[in-house]
């Protein structure tokens, strides 16, 4: 009642409403999906079987560099970023983002910079074709014309993202509504403030690194020259300060999520509520001081990369202790087993797998065998995909009859899940053994010894791309078309938290006009 | 047989399938050849065993819970949501695990790192791509040098050749395919081989998993890494770093023989390096046939074998150098241009390759420019300056 908002493109145009910017972060980050999807349905064709049939080296390279920038900076962090918009406001009992101006900026540039991105495709020399860690000098001296749009385009995410993070971060320490103390946040928001800060810090770090590029490029700066008396090992540490903290960024959020879903469905309250909230501050500070780990072989001094081995190592305690925290959540628990709950398990399942290869990564001396290996690529999917997108998924699943009212098709949406599990599987698992076998990273053409397990992860890439499109119908189905039975206010049996006790379904435009009550 | 029964059989099924369908397959680690390589191994596997037994009980305990705690089993649910004890228990466990593993890993690595006390020295530059093998034996003379440059073989070149000009034979066809090359790095059985490890001009990774060997090529530095092989062999490794268009195309070799094979082997490298180029004089036939062989080796890679160049590689079907002096063309395939991905083959090619390479651009796919390089014409090209 009393929504005032225009109508047709000026109401996602001009709005600055936590919900509609919302639905467009999760609207951008699916349709980025589906295009960085198309470009790994690519990649898997031709490396279905040895011998190059389908795209040359170069263009092959430029379909692993977009594929990778696209995952990361187009689909899974967007996605992160609607869900906080939809969520965070209704979770801590405020009517709105505390920015909801810059909230609308920070969305509408990102559109802008895919743009950007995705413009090079069609230039001379080609996309961008130095992977998405554009190591110099490969993306400065021997960087296409296209390496500039590319700079530009990582730029304007940047600053989407950081303004992003600082609209949560004010939101969250402004907004609360009286009661809703720090410790007793939902852990979604908890994750989600983390992140933030986690955004704000190492953003800037990677703005510095594609500006170095540019003047390294095109103003005879030599940065990460050393004929000029640079050094393209710097690049790297620079990139990995920003990009190991990245990967929390990535999954942090979808911490949050289980921990929302699996107490839920276990009809019991999260275990280890503060030891949750510490381990995941532990995990963010340890981000920090582990970045070299993704160089052990550029050749550091032993004594650092020492350091390095057992900083990474240490992360595996905090992981643990929430991998732990789940299990004793669902134990004695009264369980069922709706797709949020499912995915949630999954994540659980599958994000611990990915864990297992990171310590055995962090090992220096065997990570010589494993680094630039497939078996790199099977432990950051296995991290990625069922980790960070289940999370969303198991997200989307579980919010949206708050957000639409109505409930999804859940016979479509419990086969889209174990279609998603199996291909999942059958996809990166066999990554694990090439990799192991001795195949590279980056190839488009490989040795015959390789052949089965490609021809595996190839069938499985395909089935795990056909399958979103089930995905994509039942959201249509249930948002556009509006099917499905009416959601009820609290939507799940087990479901705690301002949003499902206090609001009802759909949630209202403006989602708390006068602050609730919290004890 | 229920519903349960039935799946779980299939997917047993399907599981011998699979695994006995990859038995050909290689799908761990190889133990390698060295000390180190076997010492890599067994960490390799103690570490998958470590994660095995974590995993195992982690998700048996989810997997019990999730059978024996659904609802319709235990419809109503316990109260419990904290306990500082299970807490502790669970930090300091993991953390008495990561130190068993790091124990052996520090000690490992101080070991691989130490490359002190080497019986001889080989400087690796990675090159696009390609690398070039430099036996530095300590003296001053630089007319008994050994260096080569190691490309990936003809075999190779002509089965991936998706163009179909050169095409023969399928991958399928071919155990080594993008595995062999031209020039293999040869040692000697038993050393201590020191590698100085370095690049051209982007970065590149030199990788031979059977000594456990992974240093990055990093332009403008030097990496150390080193090796002792135990046993005779051939063994084959990559270049793990992205290192653009063709990185997947530049393997590297490792000849490992008994010390009288190697030092005959090393007698036979320094005889050629001291009998100097040969710049007999060729005709314009010989130029053209034996340029054609070398543009396709070294030059089809960017330039494509039609010449008409592909993305950043510009054509050579009537460009500026083809139409201009010779001169300034042999100084372009000579001296490379800097700041591009056109690099010198001055060093690594002879000079009856360049004379050929040069005539042959001049003279094909249309182009007919009609005059021709000698291996001399090069030969002067690159000595000018360096007599007076």
């Amino acid at each position: 009642m009393g929504d005032h908002k225009p109508t047709g493109i000026s109401r996602w145009l001009f709005t600055t409403n936590h919900k509609d910017i919302g639905t467009m972060y999760l609207v951008f980050s699916f349709i980025m999906f589906l295009i960085g999807g198309a470009m790994a349905m690519v990649i898997r064709a031709e490396l279905f079987q040895p011998g190059l049939q389908f795209v040359e080296p170069n263009f092959f390279n430029q379909m692993t560099t977009l594929h990778g920038l696209i995952m990361v900076f187009g689909a899974v962090m967007p996605a992160t970023v609607g869900l906080a918009n939809w969520l965070i406001p209704m979770m801590i009992g405020a009517p709105d983002m505390a920015l909801p101006r810059m909230n609308n900026w920070s969305f509408w540039i990102l559109p802008a910079a895919f743009i950007l991105l995705l413009s090079s495709l069609f230039m001379e020399g080609g996309a961008p074709n130095f992977g998405w860690t554009f190591y110099a000098p490969l993306s400065t001296t021997y960087g296409p014309p296209s390496t500039d749009f590319f700079i530009f385009g990582v730029h304007l995410m940047g600053i989407s993202s950081i303004m992003g993070a600082i609209n949560v971060i004010v939101t969250v320490f402004n907004m609360r509504a009286p009661g809703m103390t720090l410790m007793k946040m939902p852990l979604f928001v908890w994750t989600w403030l983390i992140t933030a800060f986690l955004l704000v810090m190492v953003m800037p770090v990677l703005a510095g690194a594609v500006t170095m590029m540019l003047t390294d490029r095109h103003f005879g700066t030599s940065f990460f020259d050393a004929a000029g008396g640079g050094d393209p090992v710097m690049f790297q540490h620079i990139f990995w300060f920003f990009g190991h903290p990245e990967v929390y960024i990535m999954i942090l959020p979808a911490f949050g999520i289980a921990s929302a879903i699996i107490p839920t469905f276990a009809r019991k309250k999260l275990f280890g509520y503060s030891s949750m909230v510490y381990a995941t501050a532990s995990i963010a500070f340890l981000s920090f001081i582990v970045w070299a780990h993704h160089m052990f072989t550029v050749g550091m001094p032993v004594k650092g990369e020492l350091f390095f081995m057992i900083a990474t190592m240490l992360i595996a305690v905090p992981t643990g202790v929430k991998v732990f925290n789940w299990v004793a959540t669902m134990w004695q628990g009264s369980i069922t087993y709706e797709t949020p709950m499912l995915y949630a398990i999954a994540f659980v399942i599958l994000f611990t797998i990915g864990g297992f290869s990171g310590v055995m990564l962090a090992l220096t001396p065997v990570d010589w065998q494993y680094h630039d290996t497939y078996f790199v690529v099977a432990h950051f999917h296995y991290v990625l995909f069922p980790g960070a997108i289940f999370g969303t998924m198991a997200a989307v699943y579980y919010w949206m009859p708050k957000w639409t009212g109505r409930m999804y098709d859940e016979k479509l949406a419990k086969v889209h899940f174990w279609l998603s599990i199996v291909f999942v599987n059958l996809t990166f698992f066999p990554m694990h053994f090439s990799g192991l076998a001795g195949m590279q990273r980056r190839v488009p053409d490989y040795n015959i010894m390789f052949s089965d397990f490609n021809m595996w992860s190839s069938i499985g890439a395909f089935g795990l791309g056909l399958t979103q499109f089930l995905f994509l119908w039942i959201l249509v189905k249930t948002c556009m078309l509006k099917k499905g039975e009416k959601a009820t206010d609290q939507v799940w049996e087990g479901a705690e938290g301002l949003e499902f006790n206090q609001l009802p379904s759909p949630a209202p435009y403006h989602s708390f006009s006068t602050p609730p009550k919290v004890d | 047989m229920s519903l349960f029964r039935k799946v779980a059989l299939a997917v047993a099924a399907l599981a011998v399938l699979v695994l006995t369908g990859c038995s050909e397959q290689a799908y761990n680690m190889r133990e390698g050849v060295t000390e180190i390589s076997k010492e890599v191994y067994e960490l390799h596997m103690i570490a998958i065993w470590v994660c095995v037994v974590i995993g195992v009980l982690t998700f048996g305990a989810m997997f019990y819970s999730m059978f024996a705690h659904r609802k319709s089993k235990n419809p109503i649910p316990a109260k419990f949501s904290h306990s500082t004890t299970v807490e502790i228990i669970w930090t300091v466990i993991p953390f008495i695990i990561l130190i068993a593993l790091a124990v052996p890993a520090v000690s490992l690595l101080i070991k691989m790192e130490d490359s002190s006390d080497s019986d001889m020295t080989v400087m690796v530059k990675g090159w696009q791509w390609k690398w070039e093998y430099k036996y530095i034996d300590g003296d001053n003379d630089p007319s008994n040098d050994v260096s080569f440059f190691s490309n990936l073989d003809e075999q190779s070149l002509k089965t991936r050749d998706n163009s179909g000009k050169n095409f023969s034979g399928t991958p399928i066809d071919y155990e080594n395919y993008l595995l062999e090359v031209d020039n293999p790095l040869v040692i000697p059985v038993g050393q201590k081989v020191r590698f100085l490890v370095t690049a051209e001009d982007v970065i590149h990774s030199f990788w031979v998993p059977d000594f456990s060997v992974k240093k990055d090529a990093i332009p403008g530095f030097v990496n150390e890494v080193w090796t002792k092989v135990d046993e005779p062999g051939i063994y084959r490794g990559v270049c793990a770093e992205l290192c653009g268009k063709d990185h997947g195309f530049m393997p590297i070799v490792v000849h490992v023989l008994e010390q009288a094979e190697y030092d005959a082997w090393m007698a036979s490298k320094v005889e050629e390096a001291k009998s100097g180029p040969d710049l007999n004089e060729r005709t314009m036939a010989q130029l053209m046939t034996e340029g054609e062989a070398a543009y396709n080796k070294y030059c089809a890679a960017c330039h494509m074998p039609n010449g008409q160049g592909n993305g950043p590689f510009p054509s050579l079907v009537g460009s500026p150098i083809i139409e201009g002096d010779i001169e300034k063309h042999i100084d372009v395939v000579v001296n490379g241009v800097s700041g591009t991905a056109m690099q010198p083959f001055g060093q690594q090619l002879t000079e009856a390759e360049i004379a050929a390479i040069v005539t042959y651009e001049r003279n094909a796919w249309g182009n007919d420019k009609g005059d021709k390089a000698q291996p001399q014409d090069v030969y002067d090209f690159k000595n000018a300056g360096k007599e007076e």
